[in-house]
């Protein structure tokens, strides 16, 4: 069985400062794997790298058994073109903290976008795929509405159901309730509860604990750029084996 | 009981008397009066000679002149903005041959007047009377003489619009520069190519940064094409000029030109009301405009 994402010896750097350090890793598929960490430990870093947002500068990275970015010939890299990291990149759903919806488009016409425009789907069988999304997210009477006239939990919902149009392998999620208020992050863990069950892969970076013991697989503990702990979350949670963890669980536990 | 006080408010909609504003009805006063004076003096000068004006105000000439005006600004226009979109795309790519071709292309069209430009196209055909299409020191495939293609027309037309590309790849790269980031990203996540973002995602929002200065643009180039009057194209105002070089009525003709510019003006500044809501759509923000406290009276 190809892992889903494997990195090995991940290193990635903005001008002199190393932000990941050598992240080794592999995500089997349907697996559910929480990150998680201190601000500033590279989890955002990493998570773009898998999508190709950020150029990795040493290391070697892969989604579903095929290099992120390069292509190998002997061994020679070769850099992708724009189109090809494209096609690549529709196997790969991304969500972010800051939901970036398209302002100017409603939340069915943000979702059938890339059907549309990328997978050449026709129209009608993209909205119809697309309404049914939305109502799975809960959001069947919010179709019309565009993202300012809806609420941060709304607007992550919709997302959510963007990403999944496009009938990804693997789903990325950065902080997705972080930006939101505590009313409303409960909405949108459902949703990603209810996707878990799904057999999707999805690797997670969040500060919700509750959601990483009971939804997530695996719990990967990242500091200042390398994986500290890559444990079951039971094991984790019960008794954190670095130091680091166990200071960061009890400042997070602890309010 | 609170909740009973409370519910003792009726629900009606509430008709309450608005706060007057006696400031208003004085400067009212004042503006109309002034407005008054300043028309009744200008009426009753004979030397305005508004007759003259009325009957040249649809002359042949005039009214020819008009359209040559009309037409120059949308074809300048047009070139303008598909050449600004180009370049400001090109301006941003990750590709230093192409963005620096552009950055060559504003410097160069900024850096000389407009008027100049205009001449030199005039005059192309000084410079190179016929173009061969062909190999470089080989074969040649077509001759072109340029001298019959580049009418003074296409000459004005391509000065202005190649001088305007310069200015509007300069209006749509703020627009897109003003759209958010993540925007792109959100895109690109989605396995649409840089083109296809741009296309779908960043030029749409940026409209409606890029909206407001084209719209002045327009405006401006409405008026700047009467330039072309150096070359001896007919355009409004050298219609003008051609009449009152045989008739010495200079004012009555300058205030004919004057109120056709205006009219067109006014016309431009409604379109573009029009197109900034259209663009709008969306947004939260509630554009004011002028237009919107108006519009509804003169209907
Ligand atoms: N584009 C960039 N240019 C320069 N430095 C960057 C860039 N992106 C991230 N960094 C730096 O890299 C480090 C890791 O950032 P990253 O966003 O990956 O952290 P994180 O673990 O996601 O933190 P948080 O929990 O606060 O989101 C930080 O020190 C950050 O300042
Ligand atoms: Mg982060």
């Amino acid at each position: 069985m190809t892992a889903m994402v494997k990195a090995e010896a991940v290193h990635k750097s903005f001008g002199r400062l190393e932000v990941l350090k050598g992240v080794s890793l592999e995500v089997d598929p349907g697996q559910v794997m929480c990150i998680l960490g201190p601000s500033g430990s590279g989890k955002t870093t990493f998570i773009r790298c898998i999508n190709h947002l950020e150029k990795i500068n040493a290391g070697r990275l892969w989604v579903d058994g095929e290099l992120v970015g390069y292509r190998q010939s002997g061994d020679k890299l070769y850099e992708l073109r724009d189109n090809e990291v494209a096609r690549k990149r529709t196997e790969i759903g991304m969500v972010f903290q800051r939901f970036n919806l398209f302002g100017h488009m409603t939340a069915l016409e943000n979702v059938v976008e890339a059907p549309i425009r990328v997978k050449k789907l026709p129209r009608e069988t993209a909205v119809r795929a697309a309404t049914d999304l939305l109502e799975r997210v809960g959001l069947a009477d919010k179709v019309d509405n565009y993202p300012s006239q809806l609420s941060g939990g709304q607007q992550q919902r919709v997302a959510i159901a963007r990403a999944l149009a496009m009938e990804p392998d693997i789903l990325l999620f950065d902080e997705p309730t972080s930006a939101l208020d505590p009313e409303m992050i409960g909405e949108v863990l459902d949703v990603m509860k209810g996707l878990a069950h799904t057999g999707i892969t999805m690797v997670v970076v969040t500060h919700e604990m509750g959601f990483a013991r009971e939804v997530g697989d695996r719990i990967v503990f990242m500091d200042d750029g390398r994986i500290v702990e890559d444990a079951a979350p039971g094991a984790f949670f019960a008794a954190p084996r670095s130091e680091r963890a166990r200071s960061f669980l009890s400042k997070i536990l602890s309010h | 009981m609170q909740g009973g006080a409370a519910s003792a408010v009726p629900p009606d909609e509430i008709k309450a008397i608005p706060v007057r504003h006696p400031g208003r009805w004085v400067a009212g006063l004042v503006v109309a009066f002034l407005a008054v004076a300043v028309i009744g003096s200008m009426a009753t000068n004979k030397r305005f000679g508004w007759s003259v004006v009325g009957h040249y105000f649809t002359e042949h000439t005039i009214v020819h002149g008009l359209f040559v005006t009309l037409e120059l600004t949308a074809a300048a226009m047009a070139i303008g903005i598909a050449l600004g979109v180009l370049l400001a795309v090109m301006r941003l790519s990750p590709n230093p041959l192409v963005s620096g071709i552009s950055w060559v292309y504003i410097w160069f069209f900024r850096g000389t007047p407009v008027l100049v430009q205009i001449l030199f196209w005039n005059f192309i055909g000084a410079l190179y009377p016929t173009i061969a299409i062909g190999i470089p020191f080989g074969p040649q495939f077509a001759h072109v003489n340029l001298n019959s293609i580049i009418t003074p027309f296409v000459a004005g037309m391509l000065a202005l619009g190649l001088n305007e590309g310069a200015y509007m790849s300069e209006i749509v790269r703020a627009g897109i520069i003003s759209v958010d980031e993540g925007q792109t990203e959100a895109a690109q996540a989605l396995g649409m190519t840089r083109l296809l973002t741009m296309r779908r995602i960043v030029l749409p929002q940026a409209m409606r940064v890029i909206i407001p200065p084209t719209g002045n643009e327009t405006i401006s180039m409405l008026k700047t094409s009467s330039l072309v009057s150096v070359i001896a194209v007919t355009e409004l105002l050298y219609a003008g000029q051609i009449i009152y070089a045989r008739t010495y009525q200079t004012i009555q003709l300058l205030i004919v030109v004057s109120i056709w510019y205006l009219i067109f003006t006014t016309v431009l500044s409604i379109g573009q009301y029009y197109l900034e809501r259209h663009f709008a759509r969306g947004s939260r923000t509630a554009r004011q405009s002028v237009f919107q406290t108006w519009l509804p009276f003169l209907r």
